[in-house]
């Protein structure tokens, strides 16, 4: 009994907790490139670079923070810095959107052509991030680092395995719940939420019954900067900002909101999980897990491991193929494409 | 200026600068600068096959100059016996495990009819074929990559003359090329772009990783080149002979020779590759392919296998651009993974494209140029413009510091601001594609 309890702590500790943190993260992620896709109806290759972006001002207002004394510990003042952040973002995307995307939406050029230019978008996001912060790994969590550390754990149960909670995981399932929640809400009940859905349904019948189409972008926008800016920021706080990171980020949560249904916010949210899960489930080492179930004459030499951990990118890329060809429309059938 | 001359003006100026940087800085800097506007210019005609013709949205470039690279090292890097014969039998039996998997995944598919069943039994198939390639892959990649890891600790190549990487590195990325597009053309320009971003990432990730075959991130260095070494011309003395004619230094003289060398190989590349692509554009497929390209309905209503088409376009442009990557680790001597990096490889040669007029050849030709003269010499004048600004300031100021030494990140948003400006301003590019009288107006 014993046994089967020690390889489901191992398993929770390695699998299902670091999985929750990084799914929330990628399905905030996710939530963003779906929100564009709904309302600009373009892939837009520039949001990791956002996310970056927006981590990178909450990064300098952190320190700033720190710097004259400034403190909510237990929790960490990222915090606090956070609506700097998003104010910064939604400044530099809304500026994007007046001087680059306009001009496109009234050409009605190509979603193609949208795309090439977030690209364009992502090349000036990344130098300006690079520019001001350079390209190292930057620290600025502080704050409680453990809920519960893997010591406490074993005195507490008696278990000869420990299961360590940091306190940033903890943090990234709570304000991902309440941003959903918000998110939701907004989209929900109020008047511009409905009227972002009715535009993203149909845009001649919402152009027609009034929707003013520069409100909704503008609100568009303004939601996919803070949804960012949060989710890097969780995402730094969790593991490290380091510019690159969110460049690579931006295959799995495309992968993510496909996988869910592009378009849709709920089929963003489980895409994020679907992805974590498969990645951490298909990487992690299962040679501790066995070692507790098997006897010892079974125990596995090998590290028993699927796939070695920097093939991470190719799991989100292949449920990505899977998915393309069995069920185009994503698991819960987003836009149809 | 009439549109006939306009080309030829442009590539006029284009050769004066860099003529002006031979005369003012160094010919040698102006060679090698040259040499990489040479390759940069054949990826571009590759990514400007798929865009230009065909519409095809590839942001995987990165990935087929990585295929490139390999092909390099599997061709030209000397064997290495040892690892042969410990693993080669194991390598054998899980490249066996892995045909036999894909033999009956295709029999599954012709067997039985769509649904559940068939999508449960390919993916048992796979799963079942994993692990048994699995079982001979991971012992043998482990002994291969115990002998003598700080020398060797892979296969090598098979020793060849490194010019045959160049088409065997097209034929390599051609089947990668045409295994994504089997899966991905028939999908929406976005879903081909993020599958082609995914399988570069994965290519530079294997690259990166799989010591056994690539040394990984240990690099391959030492690979044989097509032209002779500096230091053997510095000691035949018919150079020196001859240098000292032209009153040069034989130093200085060799790396020019060398570089020469390179440019000469490469042009005759480039040139070829421009004949085929002129010759494609203006043949009847070349008009099928723009015809599918502004008008797939259309074009499929005239009973065009529109997929099928793409595909071609889709494979032939991989091929140029994995033949472009050869190049570049041929000139390189080394192989070194960790250098694969988006920006520089995928999205640089996307802004020459679209720089240069996306659909006209000669333009993706005069974009390659263009834009990698301007992405070399943004760093130099980023820093002095730095430099200039904050003279103001004392000398160890923090600041001041901090800007010189990001200066370099400047030439990120410098090319993006001249992606968006083109786009915006200049969407056709600065050679626009040829419009044929009654094609369009």
């Amino acid at each position: 009994m014993t046994d089967i309890l020690n390889a489901l702590v191992v398993f929770a500790n390695f699998v299902l907790v670091p999985g929750a943190s990084y799914g929330a993260q990628l399905a905030l992620g996710a939530l963003g490139i779906t929100l564009v896709y709904a309302v600009l109806r373009f892939s837009n290759f520039a949001h990791g670079d956002t996310m970056a972006f927006g981590a990178m001002v909450t990064v300098l207002a952190t320190w700033a923070l720190q710097g004259v004394g400034v403190s909510i510990a237990p929790l960490p003042t990222a915090l606090l810095a956070l609506p700097a952040g998003i104010v910064a973002t939604a400044a530099f995307v809304l500026a994007t959107d007046r001087l680059v995307y306009r001009f496109h939406r009234r050409q009605h050029s190509q979603p193609v052509i949208f795309v090439i230019v977030s690209v364009g978008v992502m090349f000036v996001m990344n130098g300006v991030v690079r520019f001001i912060i350079g390209p190292d790994d930057q620290s600025f969590a502080d704050g409680a680092r453990f809920l519960v550390t893997a010591g406490d754990f074993k005195r507490m149960t008696g278990l000869a395995e420990g299961l360590a909670i940091k306190a940033s995981t903890l943090l990234t399932l709570v304000v991902a719940v309440v941003v959903v929640i918000a998110l939701f809400w907004f989209l929900q009940k109020t008047r511009t939420g409905k009227a972002m859905r009715a535009y993203s349904d149909n845009e001649d019948l919402a152009l027609l019954s009034g929707v003013d189409p520069d409100r909704v972008v503008m609100i568009a926008w303004l939601l996919v900067a803070a949804l960012a800016t949060i989710a890097g920021t969780l995402y730094g706080l969790d593991k490290t900002f380091k510019p690159f990171t969110y460049f690579q980020l931006i295959l799995p949560m495309f992968a993510a909101a496909i996988v869910g249904g592009i378009g849709s916010p709920v089929g963003a949210i489980v895409g994020g999980f679907v992805i974590a899960y498969s990645e951490v489930t298909v990487t992690y080492a299962y040679k501790r897990v066995l070692g507790h179930l098997l006897p010892d004459s079974l125990a596995p030499d090998s590290l028993v491991q699927l796939l070695g951990t920097e093939y991470k990118f190719a799991v989100s890329f292949v449920i990505l193929v899977v998915v393309l060809l069995v069920r185009p429309t994503g698991i819960l059938r987003g836009k149809v494409i | 200026m009439s549109p006939t001359w306009r080309g030829p003006i442009l590539f006029a100026v284009m050769a004066a600068v860099l003529t002006g940087v031979g005369m003012t800085q160094s010919w040698s800097v102006a060679l090698g600068i040259v040499n990489l506007c040479l390759i940069s210019s054949i990826m571009a005609l590759g990514v400007n096959i798929q865009w230009g013709y065909a519409g095809l949205f590839n942001v995987g470039t990165v990935g087929f100059a990585a295929v490139g690279g390999v092909a390099a090292v599997l061709v030209s890097a000397q064997p290495v016996r040892e690892a042969w014969a410990t693993g080669g039998a194991g390598l054998f039996l899980a490249f066996l495990a892995v045909a036999a998997t894909v033999v009956a995944i295709l029999l599954i598919r012709a067997r039985i009819g769509r649904g559940r069943k068939r999508n449960l039994a390919v993916a048992a198939a796979a799963l079942i074929g994993y692990f048994l390639a699995r079982l001979a892959f991971d012992p043998a990649v482990d002994r291969i990559e115990a002998i003598d890891p700080a020398l060797s600790g892979y296969l090598g190549g098979l020793g060849l003359p490194i010019v045959l990487a160049w088409p065997i590195g097209g034929l390599m990325a051609a089947g990668v090329a045409w295994l994504i597009g089997k899966v991905a053309l028939g999908l929406r320009s976005d879903y081909l772009a993020i599958a082609t971003l995914g399988i570069s990432e994965i290519i530079v990730f294997i690259a990166k990783n799989e010591d056994w075959l690539t040394r990984g991130v240990k690099n391959v260095t030492g690979l044989p080149r097509p032209v002779p070494y500096e230091i053997d011309l510095q000691q035949a003395d018919w150079f020196v002979a001859r240098a000292a004619s032209f009153g040069l230094d034989p130093m200085e003289a060799s790396s020019i020779f060398v570089k020469l060398a390179y440019a000469g190989l490469f042009a005759v590349v480039l040139l070829a590759l421009l004949w085929l692509s002129e010759r494609a554009l203006n043949s009847p497929w070349g008009r099928m392919m723009r015809a599918i390209r502004d008008n797939e309905e259309a074009a499929e209503a005239m009973g065009k296998d529109v997929t099928r088409r793409r595909l071609h376009a889709f494979v032939i442009g991989s091929a140029v651009c994995g033949i472009g990557g050869a190049m570049l680790t041929t000139l390189d001597g080394q192989f070194t993974p960790g250098t694969y990096n988006p920006l520089r490889f995928t999205f640089l040669i996307w802004v020459m494209v679209i720089v240069g007029g996306s659909g006209n050849n000669w333009g993706s030709v005069l974009g390659g140029f263009l834009i990698w003269f301007v992405w070399v010499e943004a760093e130099p004048v980023g820093r002095w413009l730095m430099d200039v600004l904050t003279s103001g300031m004392g000398e160890d100021n923090a600041l001041r510091t901090h800007l010189l030494d990001s200066a370099a990140y400047m030439r990120m948003v410098l090319m993006g601001l001249i992606l968006l400006l083109a786009l915006r301003f200049s969407p056709k590019g600065l050679l626009p594609e040829k419009m044929r009288i009654g094609h369009r107006a």
